[in-house]
């Protein structure tokens, strides 16, 4: 079979059900006793085993099969949830994930998988005696007391009771499925049409709807009223492909009954007080709640109608619009110069339609910091484990929506912010006792939107920062001298711990402490335009904010000229802009500054920054652009504002890497370049 | 029989630099465009002109005389900038003039003399000596080793 044309939807897939069998494996750590928990994860690698086996990736097969056997004994209650029983169906999901990268890199899925599968089949018949047991026992049960089959309600009994007497027969019908089923819907259609040829069917478990949706697992019960003989019924279900095992058990109206007494019964045991009808309401819903609890998440993404599409075309569907925006700018100013009314008119209407595209467009990059935040309870998990540490991660806004590019970029200095706050943040458990906190040390993970900004937050209940320990650290290594340290504040020394080349940790551990880590984040983050902020109090725990621009690709700014040449400053660093005389302007060490409302304010000439070649002409009035880094001020001062205008960001290439105060370029209305102004360069 | 040619040939772009002609494989080029407005770049060392907008996409130029210490470019009618992508990077380069494209036998490619000096030197990769001209092929990794931070 040709599968390259699904191979692509195979990867896509396989990668949803390895993460939500991540998601489910972490929250079923939590509440081990939760079986519906385990029927999610169960469903996931069924799945997975039907497509890799499709798809002719037996390892893959191979692994999700003995996974989901284990699996299938936990939910039959054969099996406790232990944290190394987990482990080891950790190490088979991150093998599959291993896999499945593999052969979206292109490569043909093999991976030794046998030591993997020899500890689930370890796991699966290692504790066999009891589980065995148990399973059997359930099963001589169900053979001789049908229990656990089928309940009904009223009126099918009393349907069950006439057609005894017009000498009908009821039976109640298992059958079971093949597991690589692929068609389990149609194999189920197959069998009901052959039920309907021979009787009525009354009822059934999982109900029929269930059945259609293929929300079971192999196995389904069918009570039918025919007058046809026990075995023809067996044998013409058998004919069905891919039905392994058909078993007919006739029934009788008095066992149905008794049953229903005895379940009535045991119900009003312990509900003691309930009356009749509120219990019997309670048999027939029981069996359908568990399957429900687990529907809604299917539901809500069968309702919202999505497609797949390749992110490198939205990127091209990009990079298409900001021509078109760019010729946009060139025809408005041809029409203006050509002045006739019904040229203006329809430039006037594309402009307005291109800008509603653009807002569709931009809003398609948007991506959840969700698949950035994945990652991290597998991460922090395996960390804490390592570590020895008890932490909970709580994720908050992970539906927070950040463009694409920036979600590229932000994943890797949140795992150095994650792995120091759980290396250095949170305490062991001793310590954590001693200081009288609870043992399980909380680290919080948070985005949230605010303005134009995103701000992501990492919050621990550790150990805080040490300011003692910090400034040694730092006067040892040269970063602060000894005078200064007594000056700065405790902010000022929590960012110390950002500076480059520092490390605290005495012992180099695993997880961070070589002391390249954080002054990495600070720059990755800084380099796309965000800021770092750290709020620490000794013994309480610390706050790593982070706080980013929600776009990177258009951003609003303020185009100024200078001489012939048109510069952009991000309207983010602007605080105002205002108009001096020369007048004022005076003169302080060297250094021209302003008296802004009351402020002194360092003026910076932009022209001798970027060496414009201009003529001088000593003007009586200055155009300055108040910017700020922080809490300081500069004043820019230009030629003159052109106005205020969106653009699209672009890079100067990997050949101009990191030009003095320059963090970009963008393309103007009239196909020229114009260079964007890095306002955090200049103030010092 | 093509594919012989195809080993033994190399398929080159030839311009004109100064009085001398130089030659780089069609395969980092990526394009010849003709002069259009250069945006100058600040703080940059002389040879980087500035950046273009080269299709939506702001591409560095630089000149490639200076580049090789024998003065300004002086722009005109002929001068073309040359698209050269090597690797993810994208760069062009001003030159007098692009005349030709060319298939150079491969050993008729030799490592350049001991000679030459000065500056360009550094940046030669071999000479071809075809009929009666003389082709020097660039060193395009050493020509184009990207700046790193301004003054």
């Amino acid at each position: 079979m040709d599968t390259n044309q699904y191979l692509e939807m195979f990867i896509e897939e396989s990668k949803e059900h390895l993460q939500a069998c991540n998601e489910h494996l972490l929250e079923l750590e939590k509440n081990p006793s939760d079986i519906a928990i385990v029927n999610e994860v169960f469903r996931s690698a069924h799945t997975l085993k039907g497509m890799s086996a499709t798809m002719g990736y037996e390892d893959i097969a191979n692994l999700t099969h003995k996974m989901e056997n284990v699996l299938d004994i936990i939910r039959n209650n054969g099996l406790q949830v232990t944290p190394e029983l987990l482990d080891v169906v950790f190490i088979a999901v991150d093998q599959l994930e291993e896999m499945v990268l593999d052969i979206a890199a292109g490569g043909d899925g093999k991976l030794n998988v046998a030591d993997t599968v020899q500890k689930l089949h370890l796991i699966e018949t290692g504790e066999e005696v009891p589980v065995a047991a148990t399973i059997v026992e359930a099963k001589v049960e169900a053979e001789t007391s049908q229990d656990n089959w089928l309940s009904y309600d009223d009126y099918e009994l009393t349907v069950i009771q006439q057609s005894f007497e017009q000498n009908y027969q009821t039976y109640e019908i298992s059958v079971e499925l093949r597991e690589d089923c692929l068609l389990k819907a149609a194999r189920v259609y197959m069998v009901f049409e052959l039920l309907e040829k021979m009787g009525d069917v009354i009822k059934s478990s999982p109900p029929v709807e269930k059945l259609e949706d293929e929300e079971f697992d192999n196995l389904f019960y069918i009570a039918l009223v025919t007058n046809e003989p026990k075995d023809d019924v067996q044998k013409k279900l058998m004919k069905v492909s891919e039905v392994t095992e058909v078993k007919v058990i006739p029934v009788t109206i008095e066992q149905l009954k008794n049953r229903q007494n005895n379940a009535l019964d045991l119900v009003e045991e312990k509900l003691q007080k309930e009356v009749h009808n509120e219990a019997k309401a309670n048999i027939t819903k029981s069996q359908p709640t568990e399957a429900e609890k687990s529907t809604p998440s299917k539901g809500q993404t069968a309702g919202n109608k999505t497609i797949r599409v390749n992110i490198e075309r939205l990127d091209i569907l990009m990079n298409l619009f900001e021509e078109l925006v760019i010729d946009r700018g060139r025809l408005q100013s041809i029409s203006e110069d050509l002045s006739n009314s019904e040229l203006d008119e329809t430039v006037e209407r594309m402009s307005r339609i291109t800008g509603d595209l653009q807002n569709i467009i931009l809003n398609m990059r948007m991506v959840p910091v969700e698949t950035v935040f994945n990652r991290f309870p597998r991460m922090v998990r395996q960390l804490a484990r390592d570590l020895n540490k008890k932490i909970n991660l709580e994720v908050i806004g992970a539906e927070t929506e950040l463009d694409r590019t920036v979600i590229d970029e932000i994943g890797d200095p949140l795992v150095h912010l994650i792995r120091n706050s759980l290396d250095h943040g949170v305490e062991s458990p001793e310590i954590r006792k001693a200081n009288g906190k609870p043992e399980e040390g909380t680290v919080v993970l948070r985005a949230y939107h605010s303005g134009n900004h995103v701000f992501i937050e990492i919050e621990d209940d550790g150990a805080g920062i040490n300011r003692q320990k910090v400034l040694k650290k730092a006067i040892s290594k040269g970063i602060v001298s000894e005078e200064m340290a007594t000056t700065l504040t405790d902010k000022q020394v929590a960012e110390l711990i950002l500076s480059s080349g520092f490390s605290t940790a005495d012992v180099i551990s695993d997880v961070s402490g070589r002391g390249v880590g954080l002054d990495v984040v600070k720059t990755t983050i800084e380099s796309l335009g965000g800021t770092i902020d750290i709020t620490s109090t000794e013994g309480k725990g610390s706050l790593f904010s982070i706080q980013l621009p929600l776009t990177l690709s258009i951003i609003s700014v303020m185009l100024v000229e200078l001489g012939e040449e048109i510069y952009a400053i991000p309207l983010s660093s602007i605080i105002e802009t205002a108009i001096i005389r020369s007048s004022d302007i005076l003169n302080a060490h060297n250094q021209k500054v302003i008296d802004f409302r009351g402020k002194v304010v360092p003026l910076v000439f932009l022209e001798d920054v970027f060496d414009v070649p201009k003529e001088s002409n000593e003007d009586e009035f200055h155009s300055v652009v108040l910017v700020r880094k922080g809490d300081k001020l500069a004043g820019l001062v230009v030629d003159s504002f052109i106005g205020q205008q969106e653009i699209v960001l672009k890079s100067l290439g990997t050949y101009l890497t990191s030009v003095f105060a320059i963090s970009g370029a963008t393309i103007l209305g009239n196909g020229k370049v114009a260079l964007i102004v890095d306002c955090n360069a200049l103030i010092i | 029989m093509t594919e012989t040619v195809d080993v033994k040939n190399l398929k080159v772009v030839v311009f004109q630099l100064a009085d001398k002609e130089y030659v780089i494989p069609v395969s980092q080029v990526q394009g010849i465009e003709k002069l259009i407005h250069i945006t100058r770049v600040p703080k940059t060392p002389s040879y980087v002109k500035g950046v273009i907008n080269l299709r939506g996409v702001v591409t560095p130029i630089i000149d490639l005389k200076n580049r090789f210490g024998l003065g300004e470019s002086v722009l005109n009618e002929s001068s073309r900038i040359i698209i050269i992508t090597l690797e993810d990077m994208h760069v062009g380069v001003i030159v007098d003039s692009a005349n030709d494209v060319l298939d150079i036998p491969m050993d008729a490619i030799e490592p350049q003399p001991e000679v030459v000096g000065g500056l360009e030197q550094d940046f030669i990769a071999g000479v071809a000596k075809l009929d009666s001209r003389l082709l020097i092929l660039l060193h395009l990794n050493l020509v184009l080793n990207p700046i790193k931070s301004g003054v």
